[in-house]
């Protein structure tokens, strides 16, 4: 199977491709917008706690 | 708890301290991706590539591989999040409620991920994106009530009463949850009937139905990762002035 055949699913190519798109899509963002938060807040912990310190 | 043997109960209490979790949540995430990217791979190719096409709804139909397990993931995270809300307000277990807490926003994407891919693969079956059956609003319900188990925890600032409330509210809206599965049964609906769960005779072919299982159980490694990111950040959220978390900077630093 040709990769243009393959990315033509059938014809249903329309309604294939953003299902699998959308699903992506949610499932990385449920994963990185945590991972980034959490970064952040270490920053800043990190940031206040050296202020304490140094006082 | 007398009636647990001692080491359960020792053991129950350690991993379920704050800093105890974080670091095993650190331990075992690059496992699980692992585990769940060599399912997710094995799933995709067997649905995508080696399946063969269906021959009543041509290639269409390989929108099962992410709608069928979403939809499971949907249902499973929710009976989950109410037992965790049951364990909550019994035994006012904070890791409980950090529990229920991060998996609401995973409930939910699984929710909205079923409720689109369904409507991607109705538009060209049945010739609508929408119907309002009983399986599609039930569904549509579940969403609302990921929604509210999250705005509701968000609306109450001190956080051991908010996690109050949502235990509650998850443990009502569990109702829900045998009216999606029998919908398909009790109610005349477009909707298909159950084609894996007859397990006397499943009426899908194993070609299709071995990578529907692989992107089943990938699906269910994903929650175990997702839900342990959302974790860590909110035990870190809840606990920035203690012990463990001045300890953890000072390590990082």
């Amino acid at each position: 199977m040709s990769w243009e055949s393959f990315l033509y699913m059938g014809g249903y190519a329309v309604y294939v491709w953003p299902a699998y798109g959308v699903t992506a899509l949610v499932l990385v963002v449920n994963i990185v917008l945590p991972v980034l938060q959490r970064k952040q807040l270490l920053r800043q912990l990190t940031i206040k706690q050296k202020r304490s310190q140094a006082r | 708890m007398s009636w647990i043997p001692a080491p359960v109960s020792r053991f129950f209490h350690r991993t379920s301290s704050p800093p105890h979790f974080y670091a095993l949540a650190d331990r075992f995430i690059p496992w699980l991706t692992v585990i769940f990217l060599l399912l997710l791979g094995a799933g995709l190719y067997g649905g995508l590539y080696l399946a063969p096409t269906d021959y009543q709804q041509g290639d269409s139909y390989r929108i099962i591989y992410i709608h069928v397990p979403a939809a499971w993931m949907s249902l499973f995270i929710y009976v989950l999040m109410a037992v965790m809300g049951g364990i909550a307000l019994i035994w006012r277990m904070k890791l409980a409620e950090v529990m229920l807490i991060s998996s609401a926003p995973i409930g939910a994407g699984f929710t909205f991920v079923a409720l689109v891919t369904g409507s991607l693969w109705g538009k060209p079956m049945w010739g609508t994106w929408w119907v309002w059956d009983a399986r599609l609003t039930s569904e549509l319900i579940l969403l609302f009530l990921y929604l509210g188990v999250i705005s509701l925890y968000g609306a109450i600032e001190e956080k051991r009463a908010a996690a109050r409330a949502v235990s509650i509210l998850a443990l009502v809206g569990v109702v829900n949850i045998p009216i999606i599965h029998y919908s398909v049964q009790w109610w005349n609906t477009l909707h298909q009937g159950p084609t894996v769960s007859k397990m006397d005779k499943p009426s899908i072919h194993v070609s299709m139905l071995v990578p529907l299982l692989l992107m089943a159980a990938a699906f269910k490694f994903y929650y175990l990762i997702a839900v342990l990111q959302a974790a860590k950040l909110e035990l870190l959220k809840r606990e920035t002035t203690s012990q463990w978390v001045k300890t953890l900077l000072e390590k990082q630093a």
